[in-house]
């Protein structure tokens, strides 16, 4: 055991290493990189985002939830409601949109945890419908049609003028800079936090309510608790991805900010393909997921169909994805949660 | 008087929500399993029927009858080479391979019928009413609530008469000592689901000829069968049609006061149920 | 004639071995007593007989031919019929439904039918349309054992049928267990009650910590080498 510990640690340490120097080559790739890159790289990180976050919910916390569109919705309309309302600057808005999920997610949590199993999943995405329905009612923010942000939001939008200054782009591109800027920001912070909550109590907690939580109950992991917990903290994050997503965007419509395939069924394949229940998954999920949409984006119909059975597939031939075949090969672990978690003695702990 | 007809056309439409659920219900009750693919199959039963009526010149009632044994058998397969290997004591394959089956199959339908709106057509049937009195009902709403009742009769029959419904129901109970019996669970489960595609293919019938359908409708029958099955108390199937009546009756009064709100009512009205009684009105005692 | 067999079986449950080299043999018309204390593995010789734990092939044989990775189905459409530990009747089945699907996938022909089973147990033809569950422990036990004999199997097997069960209740079971035998049913019954095993049995194993450490005609076999065999010597 002892040499894994060490192998480990040592894989572990490379990979933080690795990622800061990431990050930094991400922050300083707009120097040089196209405008359409940014763009793309923009969609991929904020899909990484909402990933890690399903992630957290299904993938650690057995949280099956099909109604994650709700929060990106509603932290996209809520920001939308800040800057047209109340005259709030865009990105100022942003933290609005956390604010609007995690306020949503206390009465979804009511009503869906009263369902067993299952039905859960059918139950998020029935709230998911009902808030959907509920915002086009919204007349002021453009009822079932939708609406633009104005451009006097979005003409002054802070450190725009700053980007356009630094890079001498023009407006527009210097927004998807800063919009991408932020969306690394909120990955990185993502993947962070999710990373240090797994390693501390609550990523024990989750795995002892994961796997039995009858279990959980006799070594004093309050199950129902953390199941909250994990619900309110990925909805607030997912209500931030939704909100920025809209930012860039600057259109919005309650068809499009709701839709279960853009911002549920996407992620939850990416989770699938990439590898549910740990950290690296979505990582590879979302790579394998962008080359497949390049490559079969023009298919139309035939990409989701692909997609669809490319899950499935996953699912009965290598149902820990494809993380899950390249670490059983390699031995390799980016993020070393899984083998703390399965070896902790829980009468021990806590 | 208006009332009075939307609320029989509520009771009417509520027939209807319940044949979309009653497959659902009959799935879960047997093995657990939540079908995410639920609706999605129903409106490709639906396009099977209309490829029937349309190739062969049938009367639909009759590319029904062709068409159920064809789900029962797809049922069975996927059932049998599919479910049967991601079913166990983690919920989550099985909802995520009905879930990717779901994606698919929408795509799939989309790919092969195009997104236009399409109907079964159903002849003078379609428009015929009959007078009850009090309110006018069209046949078909009635033959549909009929139906409905009908199939939830057969299946209690098959459930409690038969050999095959103790074996449905031992099964459910505990399929290692049903295995201790002779039985093997997996093929319970690869029967069960065919039977679950011939009352899809009953459901499809009724949905296709009484209004358009296309390949993006199927999750919204869905949702509608998880409400009624819900409102119902898991494993009743007569509860299921009380749900779908409540669905329905909501649906319908809801639209009576601003079409806007017709679906919206519908999910308030299981929404308020669920608070109430989060167990549903008629739940199981056993369990 | 010998019916059943274990040659070497050895079972485990995840990394956890439950049995090491089990020989047990079972004859036509025999019955044969398995007794042991707790957690002496069993039930899981039953379960490695039954399918529901899945061997190498020639670990189990019945009738000379390799049955050891067979599921329980086919392992019990071959005519084994299994009593579990704990009963397990089906809790939405009345108890004539569960007395009928015992005997519903495989109807050899022989002497038990609802009818044989109702004499055999009478108080069960007064309850017939009650829910399993809602009956007594001995009654729940009578309709287990019922329920396998429908079948009208070759081999059963009876897990710990007096467990919980007060004494005079086990003695009324046990009393039936002539009957059974007279049907022509070879049977294994494994007991923590050694008395009563030793009572219906023609031939006795004892199992300690997933051996076997004792094999006796019953008859013969001393109370001294029983208790060695059950505890183990260093007691
Ligand atoms: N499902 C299981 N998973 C893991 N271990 C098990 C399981 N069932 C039994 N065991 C273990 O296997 C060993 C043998 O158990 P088994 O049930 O066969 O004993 P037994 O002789 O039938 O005992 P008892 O008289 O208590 O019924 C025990 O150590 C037990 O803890
Ligand atoms: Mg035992």
């Amino acid at each position: 055991m002892a040499p894994h510990v060490i192998i480990r640690t040592r894989m572990g340490t490379i990979a933080g290493i690795a990622a800061l120097a990431l990050i930094g080559i991400g922050l300083a790739l707009p120097a040089i990189a196209p405008r359409a890159l940014i763009q793309d790289l923009f969609t991929i990180l904020t899909l990484l985002t909402l990933a890690q976050l399903w992630n957290l919910l299904a993938g650690y916390g057995g949280l099956v939830s099909v109604g994650q569109q709700a929060f990106v919705g509603i932290g996209a309309y809520a920001m939308f409601a800040g800057v047209i309302l109340l005259g709030l600057d865009p990105v100022l808005a942003i933290p609005l949109g956390g604010i609007a999920a995690l306020a949503l997610a206390i009465p979804t949590a009511f009503f869906a945890f009263r369902l067993q199993g299952a039905y859960f999943a059918i139950g998020t995405w029935v709230i998911a419908e009902v808030t959907r329905l509920l915002v086009a009612q919204w007349k002021a923010l453009g009822g079932g049609t939708g609406t633009s942000l104005p451009r006097e939001a979005t003409s002054d939008i802070i450190g725009v003028e700053s980007i356009r200054a630094l890079f001498g782009v023009r407006e527009a591109a210097a927004r998807d800079i800063l919009a991408y800027w932020l969306a690394l920001a909120l990955a990185a912070l993502t993947i962070a936090a999710i990373y240090w909550l797994l390693r501390n109590r609550l990523g024990l907690a989750l795995a002892a309510v994961r796997d039995n939580t009858e279990a959980a109950k006799s070594v004093g992991v309050d199950a129902r608790r953390i199941k909250w917990a994990v619900f309110l903290i990925a909805a607030f994050m997912t209500g931030l991805v939704g909100a920025l997503i809209y930012v860039q965007t600057a259109r919005i419509s309650p068809d499009a900010a709701f839709s279960v395939i853009d911002w549920t069924a996407y992620v939850i394949f990416i989770v699938v393909i990439g590898g549910i229940g740990r950290i690296e998954g979505p990582i590879l999920g979302v790579i394998v997921f962008y080359i497949l949409q390049s490559t079969l984006a023009d298919y139309g119909a035939w990409y989701l169909l692909t997609l669809g059975l490319i899950a499935i597939a996953v699912m009965l031939f290598a149902p820990r994805g494809l993380w899950g075949l390249l670490s059983d090969k390699t031995g390799l672990h980016l993020f070393p949660v899984q083998r703390r978690l399965e070896g902790i003695d829980l009468k021990g702990g806590k | 008087m208006i009332w009075i007809d939307t609320l029989v056309q509520g009771i009417l439409l509520g027939g209807l929500y319940a044949l979309f659920a009653a497959g659902l219900s009959l799935v879960f009750g047997i093995m657990r399993l939540v079908n995410l693919a639920h609706g999605d199959m129903i409106i490709f039963a639906a396009f099977a029927i209309l490829l029937i009526t349309g190739s062969l010149g049938l009367n639909p009632f009759l590319a029904a009858l062709i068409a159920a044994p064809l789900m029962f058998a797809l049922g069975w397969a996927l059932q049998r080479f599919v479910l049967n290997h991601v079913l166990g004591k983690d919920i989550l394959p099985p909802l995520l391979v009905t879930f990717g089956l779901s994606v698919a199959l929408q795509n799939g339908m989309l790919e092969a019928f195009s997104a236009d709106s399409q109907r079964i057509p159903a002849g003078p049937l379609e428009s015929a009413s009959v007078n009850l009195g009090i309110v006018t009902v069209g046949w078909m709403p009635l033959l549909t609530f009929a139906t409905a009742i009908a199939v939830i009769v057969g299946l209690n029959q098959i459930f409690y008469r038969t050999a095959l419904g103790r074996a449905f129901r031992a099964t459910s109970d505990d399929p290692v000592t049903a295995s201790l019996m002779g039985i093997a669970p997996k093929g319970i489960f690869a029967i069960a689901t065919g039977l679950a595609m011939v009352v899809v293919t009953i459901a499809a019938l009724y949905l296709g000829m009484r209004a358009n359908f296309d390949p993006s409708i199927g999750p919204a029958r869905l949702i509608y069968a998880f409400e009624a099955v819900i409102i119902g108390g898991l494993g009743s199937l007569w509860g299921t049609l009380a749900g779908g009546i409540i669905i329905g009756v909501a649906q319908t009064m809801g639209a009576a006061i601003n079409p806007e709100w017709q679906i919206l009512s519908g999910h308030i009205a299981f929404l308020i149920v669920l608070l109430i009684r989060p167990r549903g009105l008629f739940p199981r005692a056993v369990d | 004639m010998i019916l059943l067999e274990t040659k070497g079986l050895t079972a485990s449950y995840g990394q956890f071995r439950a049995l090491f080299g089990v020989d047990v043999s079972l004859s036509a018309g025999e019955t044969v007593a398995i007794i042991g204390a707790n957690s002496a593995g069993k039930s899981t010789l039953l379960r490695s007989i039954t399918g529901v734990l899945r061997n190498d092939p020639s670990m189990v044989l019945h009738r000379g031919e390799a049955i050891g990775a067979l599921p329980p189905e086919i392992v019990m459409q071959r005519g084994i019929a299994m009593v579990p530990e704990g009963r397990k009747l089906f809790p939405s089945l009345s108890v004539e439904e569960n007395l009928k699907i015992g005997g519903q996938v495989r109807r050899a022909i022989g002497p038990w039918n609802l009818e044989a089973i109702y004499d055999l147990f009478p108080i069960l033809r007064e309850k017939r349309n009650v829910p399993g569950t809602a009956l007594s422990g001995g009654q729940q036990q009578m309709v287990a054992i019922g329920r396998a004999l429908m079948s009208n199997p070759e081999v059963l097997l009876c897990d710990e049928i007096s467990l919980g069960l007060a004494p005079v209740v086990i003695r009324d079971i046990y009393a039936a267990m002539p009957r059974i035998k007279a049907s022509g049913a070879a049977i294994i019954v494994v007991e923590q009650d050694i008395g009563r095993a030793l009572s219906v049995a023609d031939r006795v194993y004892c199992m300690m910590e997933g051996r076997v450490t004792l094999s006796a005609p019953a008859a013969t076999v001393s109370r001294d080498a029983i208790h060695t065999a059950y505890f183990g010597d260093a007691a």
